[in-house]
């Protein structure tokens, strides 16, 4: 079973989206961990808002297109991961994990586990 | 009534379990030096797991916790079995090292050699393909018995007999906990990728049964695999099964119809095709890249050919039929043969293949192998000679294993039937 796992950011907290040698270190540390235990399939990480991003809406056919930064947006995608595990309590604890990386730092983080779609029948 | 959060805290046991087992048997074994005595203790971590989490809290780091406690109980168990030895009160404090020194980052590395030694052992020649994936599904990948027996259409009685017959087979042969030697390594390897290959075919194209496919099985041989690319990353081979098994699964949802009956390559549809496996195969298989590939790699290099095609008309099968002949000559087999038949056929058109095909009428090995007169029956309805068609769709059909594939020979007979030859 697939999981995409996204990551959200608070881009006013200063180191939020600057991430010191020191957690791009552990991050990494962990990514390994995360492909040699079999379960990571693919992931990113993004840019703050303020750093070639746009926005396109479309609403009840209106289309509004906007350039970023997102100021009114508090929690910003920061990146995210797709696992291939067995179930959702496995992507938990990945999750869980995952959060672990910025306790020390006490950094806020917000971490949504979902179930990717796949066809039925495989 | 259970409260929610002892639930949830069942369930996270659960996963770490799963998620860990395998490390958890690697590091207890080290110690004891048994595969069956180390599953006994780390179902005793499991189980100290179970009733102290709820308790106190899932710990910050649970697959480290769950070694420890394993370990700890392994050292005692060592204890136990040597009481009265003298020479073990040294022995005792240096596995207590051993235990203490367990959170350090430099220990990580240790636990990845046990883990490979667990996975040389399980797979070793000893014992037949099927125990030996018993065995790894269990010891590496954490699964229950029930869940193996339910993977493999059988028993749950039938698994654990043939787990604990192939740990005492391992115990008899005295297999030590190591991984071979140079002289040994390659063909121990190919014991290694031959079972964790018999998981994912078990799952891909399953030999008995009315299911075409079973998704936990591929989705364990894929974990293995991937594991494995972590563990040796330096065998060409590895990367080799790696890249076939991520491209042959990245047509897992274009190979079956609504109704579960198997589509063939060339009637998929490609946009279904999982084109973040196929990367992950393209890339595997640039790692596999070496001056003799191996058969996996070979394959992986068919299956690429294929995974490349964004129509089955682009399909570069001239090189695959030179694949298939260079497989041949690394593997020499009647099967692989008959594919570069089917590639032949295509590259050069129906009566070259069948040239090809029909000097395996008398393979005594594929006497009852249905793909024979499966693809002899493809290969005349493209000539126009319907009545031999039908008739080796009918002996094709007669010969299939599997439901699903029986109906569509079946169909195919009737369509060769109900045109003029």
């Amino acid at each position: 079973m697939r999981y995409m796992l996204t990551h959200k950011l608070d881009e006013n907290e200063p180191r939020a989206f600057d991430p010191s040698p020191e957690f791009i270190e552990k991050m990494g540390a962990f990514m390994e961990e995360a492909t040699k235990a079999g379960v990571f399939l693919a992931g990113e990480g993004l840019e703050k808002s303020s750093k070639e991003s746009g926005r396109i809406t479309a609403d009840k056919g209106r289309v509004t297109v906007t350039d970023g930064p997102f100021t009114e947006t508090k929690e910003l995608i920061a990146g995210f991961a797709i696992l291939e595990v067995r179930d959702k309590d496995e992507a938990m604890e990945w999750g869980r994990r995952f959060t672990n990386l910025f306790i020390e730092d006490g950094v806020y983080v917000e971490v949504d586990v979902r179930r990717v779609f796949e066809f039925p029948g495989a | 009534m259970v409260p929610v959060e002892e639930t949830e805290v069942r369930r996270t046991v659960e996963a770490v379990w799963r998620m860990e087992a395998g490390r958890v048997v690697a590091g207890i074994a080290a110690i004891v030096r048994d595969v069956g005595q180390a599953e006994e203790l780390a179902q005793d971590a499991l189980v100290a797991a179970l009733e102290s989490w709820p308790r106190d809290g899932v710990p910050a780091n649970p697959g480290a916790w769950l070694t420890t406690v394993g370990k700890r109980r392994a050292v005692d168990a060592v204890r136990r079995r040597q009481t009265g030895e003298r020479v073990l009160a040294q022995l005792g404090r240096d596995l207590d090292e051993r235990v203490t020194v367990d959170f350090d980052a430099a220990v990580e590395e240790r636990i990845e050699d046990d883990l490979l030694r667990l996975i040389f052992v399980a797979c070793h020649p000893v014992l037949t393909p099927i125990a030996r994936a018993a065995l790894t599904l269990r010891l590496v990948g954490g699964l229950t018995t029930a869940e193996i027996a339910r993977a493999f259409l059988t028993t749950e009685s039938t698994v654990g007999q043939r787990i604990t017959r192939a740990k005492a087979a391992l115990a008899e042969a005295r297999v030590p906990f190591e991984v071979p030697g140079a002289a040994e390594r390659a063909e121990r390897l190919g014991s290694v990728l031959e079972v964790v290959y018999l998981i994912f075919n078990e799952g891909y194209a399953a030999t008995a049964g009315d299911d075409w496919m079973r998704p936990t099985l591929v989705q364990e041989a894929l974990r293995l695999v991937r594991q494995l690319q972590g563990l040796m990353p330096d065998e060409p081979e590895v990367h080799g099964l790696a890249a076939l098994l991520e491209i042959q699964a990245s047509r897992v949802h274009a190979r079956t119809g609504p109704a579960g009956e198997p589509i063939l390559l060339n009637d998929q549809d490609r946009t279904r095709w999982d084109q973040l496996l196929i990367r992950r195969g393209l890339a595997a298989l640039d790692r596999a890249r070496t001056d003799h590939p191996g058969p996996y790699a070979v394959q992986a290099e068919i299956a690429a050919c294929h995974a490349r095609a964004r129509t089955p008309e682009e399909t570069d099968w001239a090189r695959i039929a030179a694949l298939y002949a260079e497989l041949a000559r690394l593997v020499p087999s009647p099967v692989v043969e008959l594919n570069r038949a089917v590639a032949v056929a295509q590259a050069d058109g129906p009566a070259a293949g069948l040239e090809v095909a029909r000097a395996l009428a008398d393979e005594p090995a594929l006497a009852t192998y249905h793909l024979l007169p499966s693809v002899l029956g493809d290969l005349l309805a493209r000539l126009g000679r319907h009545d031999e068609a039908r008739r080796e769709f009918e002996r094709a059909a007669a010969l299939a294993g599997n439901a699903r594939e029986r109906t569509l020979l079946l169909s195919r007979a009737a369509e060769c039937g109900s045109k003029k030859s």
